[in-house]
């Protein structure tokens, strides 16, 4: 009886204080600034939405103050400042027009933003969460940093035609969770799908930039790269990787079968570096519960020029590193015999790579960020070719061959990157 | 006039093994560091890429990796009478450049000296008398012992991943490994290497003749390996571009696969690079050093201020930087006074090559590492008896064939015309059945005579004067190498070589003939204010806040390669720093 009493004066108290901040909330026209639990879950929920990779200039020292262009099939979109610069920032904001941003895709003056700000995805935080990220936002140093965000081609430009792209592509509203599934599912859900915001590079997009979202996650094409399959699929997906192998990956940018690089590299130093083990746990127990879709193409025989050429290529090329075996070093040289990189429908980063070399990321735990040299200089066309098609048929992998002429488009294409 | 930067905690001069070692222990001290590195960055995978690193011809032969003559140089000459003259092409030792120095292109035999080598002059008056030495002879104690490196040693052995096997464990001797050596805490990180055919039978041979052979220590993988800074290594493909060349397959240690991946991450970390430090500043009392000063690639000097100076420059450098600092009193060979620029030595290289009936030899010596190679050490140092033999000190024998790489790797018997078809068909017929170079790895101990001082003619860009290296061989040495040769020859013919070519190291000194990087001296550590620049620590007796790592603290060198004892001092240094002197900055030794 005296503990229920003692319960019940606790609840009391909790409705309470809850009146009080919402009293201060509305005396003081926003959140609470002075709340640490508040800022530090919008911190963290900052960093699991990976913010600061968008709306910082790498390398400027200006972190939140935008002004990097983000590049999309439609044109090159400029990421604002949202640091709480009154002028040039978002300090000027209210709360609600904040929320309407972050989550419904809707600027302060009514007009829609281009889903290169992936409201779609921050669409599944609650707005207290956006209010917590909100709040750290305002903990900011404040930098005067105009920016102007749309450098689109007509007909692009024209904002009100977003109202029509949201009709087709945009499900508002916040994470509701699934009670058939565990509570750390559920997280992992929330997380994927939500802040982490993954289906912006991993989830295939329509002509009109929208996401399919019947092959969610199965890998997508974008500035240059492919983001690979993270469905559980055996071939193409993260089916031959642990819950562990999926949280070491995001948590060291390395595991036993591969390495970060490219836009990948950036966020997990950004981000998942420094999100807890238990979140990374649970987007591993989402992730590989998404049932893959990939059929096994027919694999290009051993007696194929290209696989004979590519064989020779391997080993003088790359075995030195990648091992006779293909399973290279645990954490510093990626198992190709084993890769969702080289498996996947769109050779694209895979090509990259032999064209152009790669680093991988340096993070606390694993901080040796191992790098592999451009071959663009001593392979040509068909020789990238065919070590690419020996690649995805070798060991147990199979995949469709790769054509001189695949390789001659990414190299004229990477030409004109700078990245 | 030289435009101030902000002070730091620590200024280092020259990124290479002890600048990035002592850069590691003072930041974790958090202390704030910057070094100031005269060369370019570099970076193993794109520097050192495996698809265009194992190329001979830039690097072997045209010496990419190291200082160019041109940037500074040094001045010759054999005997004090003689008039020294600038070295404008590099030949007996190869002066690195660039972040990381040496330890980017060195082999990485990982050596530790013999207990006996650290008390040398008192061990070899004790066991032959005083008189038993060479007048001229300049040998001292270094006023560090074997034990007290030993942690030391221990810590770059497993900070490099060294592959080995232990002779001495805790005083206990082990199968296979050097008998010879030191008591080691634990056992070498990683096996050794695997050996190749002709090391394998130089290990057979000399087993017969009674030695015991045993793996020399190698800094290149056996097996992958992460370090203690979380660094990791991948395991060597024995590709036999190791010496001249960087490593970008994370298989030799250096320090761009050993510390500095971290040490770049630390936000009390700072590196300059292609900024040449051009003199240590000292207040007006001279006791005291206040910075360094340095110049940028566009010509203008800056004055770094910090309250400590970390000296970690070449051997040549160390002391040039000294001399032209008017820090401690210059050596006079004449007056026998004075010590920066005594003691300078460098090592004493013989080789013998093996030519082998090719239908019953192949060695396909291209497949190497750098150092990789089977050792006996029974001609080191003082494991055997000198007395009959007129002479002190000796060296390793070692089958360390580290490459057959094609403009390098031609040997051909004694008497075969230098070029031609004769020539060739000589090569064709003895590329895989000859063992070349076998190395004889022998000491060079100090004379009164062989010294660094600033040259009084040349100068260099800055209109500095060059240093001036008067350098020979003394009796001692080639005696000592006339009968290590003879020694290695026996194996040689024991392993069945149908020729053998001795070719045992003779006087003059010729600074053309590549023999080591390994110069030594000049800057030396001892107990005496009056016979060393340094103290036990590598402080400097003159200006306490100055510590000078590498082996020109050496009071003469060993029958061994450097790099473990130069780390070792390196360690042992950064300990006395941390544990001693930052509580109480003063001279740590009492003059």
């Amino acid at each position: 009886m005296r503990k229920r009493l003692a319960t019940l004066l606790l609840a009391g108290t909790g409705v309470l204080v809850t009146l009080a901040v919402a009293i201060k909330s509305v005396v003081a026209g926003g959140a609470d600034t002075q709340s640490f639990t508040q800022i530090e879950k919008g911190r963290y929920l900052a960093t699991a939405a990976d913010c600061v990779a968008c709306h910082t200039v790498p390398d400027f020292g200006r972190p939140f103050a935008g002004g990097r262009a983000i590049e999309t099939p439609f044109g090159n979109i400029v990421a604002p400042n949202i640091t709480p610069d009154r002028d040039t920032g978002i300090g000027a904001w209210s709360d609600a027009a904040f929320d309407d941003a972050v989550r419904r895709g809707v600027r302060e003056d009514g007009q829609r933003l281009y889903p290169a700000m992936p409201f779609t995805a921050y669409t599944k935080m609650s707005r207290d969460d956006v209010l917590a990220i909100r709040a750290y936002l305002k903990t900011l140093q404040p930098v005067h940093n105009p920016v102007v965000a749309n450098n689109l081609p007509f007909p692009m430009n024209i904002r009100a035609a977003m109202w029509a792209w949201d009709m087709l592509y945009f499900d508002p509203g916040a994470y509701k969770p699934d009670p058939q599934k565990s509570a750390q599912w559920n997280r992992g859900a929330f997380l994927v799908q939500g802040p982490g915001h993954c289906g912006a590079c991993h989830t295939p997009k329509s002509l009109l930039g929208g996401d399919k979202t019947s092959e969610a996650l199965r890998g997508s094409t974008l500035q240059g790269w492919f983001a690979p399959d993270i469905t559980d699929d055996q071939r193409t997906g993260l089916g031959s990787w642990s819950n562990n192998d999926i949280v070491a990956y995001l948590k060291s940018g390395h595991n036993r079968i591969t390495a970060a690089t490219g836009p990948m590299a950036e966020e997990i130093e950004h981000s998942t570096s420094k999100m807890t083990d238990s979140d990374l746990t649970a987007m591993a127990v989402y992730l590989k519960s998404l049932t893959g879709q990939t059929e096994t193409p027919t694999p290009v025989a051993a007696s194929d020029p290209a696989m004979v050429a590519g064989h020779a290529i391997y080993r003088d090329q790359c075995s030195a590193c990648h091992g006779l075996d293909g399973h290279g070093v645990a954490k510093l040289f990626p198992s190709l015999a084993n890769s969702s990189v080289v498996r996947a429908s769109d050779p694209t980063t895979m090509i990259r790579i032999i064209l152009r070399g790669a680093r991988s990321v340096a993070t606390p735990a694993e901080p040796t960020a191992p790098g592999m040299p451009s071959f663009a200089w001593q392979l040509d066309d068909a020789q990238v070719a065919s070590v690419s098609t020996y690649l995805r048929n070798a060991w147990t992998s199979t995949a469709p061959a790769v054509s001189a002429e695949d390789v001659s488009k990414a190299r004229s294409s990477l030409r004109a990157r700078n990245d | 006039m030289a435009r101030k930067l902000p002070k730091k905690d620590v200024v280092i001069v020259g990124l290479g093994w002890t600048g990035s070692i002592m850069a590691h222990e003072l930041t974790d001290e958090g202390l704030d560091v910057i070094a100031i590195e005269r060369g370019p960055w570099r970076d193993a995978p794109t520097d050192f890429p495996t698809n265009y690193m194992q190329d001979e011809l830039r690097y072997r032969i045209r010496h990419e990796l190291f200082l160019r003559p041109a940037q500074t140089t040094f001045t010759f000459r054999n005997k004090m009478n003689e008039t020294a003259l600038p070295i404008r092409t590099w030949g007996a030792f190869m002066p690195p450049n660039g972040v990381g120095g040496g330890g980017v292109h060195w082999n990485a035999e990982t050596w530790r000296f013999l207990p006996s080598d650290f008390v040398l002059r008192t061990h070899l008056t004790e066991r032959y008398g005083a008189s038993f030495l060479p007048e001229d002879m300049t040998i001292q104690d270094w006023g560090v012992t074997y034990d007290d490196l030993e942690p030391h040693y221990d810590a770059f052995e497993y900070l490099c991943g060294t592959s080995g096997t232990a002779g001495n464990l805790k005083g206990q001797i082990q199968q296979g490994g050097n008998p010879f050596e030191g008591p080691r805490s634990r056992p070498y990180p990683n096996p050794a290497q695997k050996q190749g055919f002709g090391h394998t039978l130089f290990a057979k041979a000399a087993t017969e003749l009674g030695y015991k052979p045993f793996p020399q220590p190698s800094g290149n993988m056996s097996r992958a390996y992460t370090n203690p800074l979380g660094l990791r290594l991948g395991p060597c493909t024995y590709c036999g571009f190791c010496e001249w060349f960087g490593c970008g397959n994370y298989s030799k240690a250096s320090p761009q696969t050993t510390i500095l991946p971290l040490l770049i991450r630390k936000s009390n970390f700072t590196a300059r690079d292609n900024s040449e430090v051009t003199r240590i500043n000292t207040d007006r009392s001279g006791k005291r050093a206040t910075g360094v000063t340095f110049v940028d690639t566009s010509g203008e000097e800056w004055e770094q201020p910090a309250d400590l100076v970390i000296l970690s420059a070449y051997t040549m450098f160390n002391v040039q930087l000294l001399l032209l600092s008017k820090i401690g009193q210059p050596y006079d060979p004449v007056a026998n006074t004075g010590v920066v620029g005594r003691n300078f030595t460098h090592q004493t290289m013989s080789s013998v090559d093996g030519f082998f009936d090719k239908s019953k030899f192949n060695f396909n010596p291209f497949i190497a590492s750098g150092a990789i190679g089977m050792c006996i050490d029974e001609f080191n140092g003082d494991n055997f008896d000198h007395g009959p033999l007129g002479f002190v000190g000796g060296g390793y024998l070692g089958q360390v064939q580290t490459n057959g790489r094609p403009i390098e790797t031609t040997p051909v018997p004694d008497g075969t015309p230098k070029w031609g078809a004769k020539w060739k068909d000589a090569v064709r017929d003895n590329y895989l059945s000859s063992l070349k170079g076998g190395s004889i790895h022998a000491s060079f101990y100090s004379y009164r005579d062989v010294y660094l001082d600033l040259d009084p003619a040349y100068k260099d860009r800055f209109g500095r004067p060059l240093m001036r290296m008067t350098i020979d061989f003394h009796d001692n040495e080639l005696k000592a190498a006339t009968y290590l040769t003879d020694k290695y020859a026996e194996i040689v013919k024991a392993m069945g070589a149908k020729q053998v070519d001795k070719s045992p190291r003779k006087g003059p000194y010729d600074v053309t003939k590549y023999q080591t990087t390994h110069l030594n001296g000049g800057a030396i550590m001892g107990t005496d204010p009056k016979t060393s620049v340094l103290n036990r620590y590598l402080q400097s007796w003159d200006v306490p806040n100055l510590f000078v790592m590498g082996a020109s603290a050496f009071p003469q060198n060993a029958g061994y390669n450097p790099t473990g004892t130069v780390a070792a001092l390196a360690y042992w240094a950064a300990a006395a720093i941390r544990s001693q002197y930052l509580k109480n900055p003063r001279p740590l030794v009492d003059a």
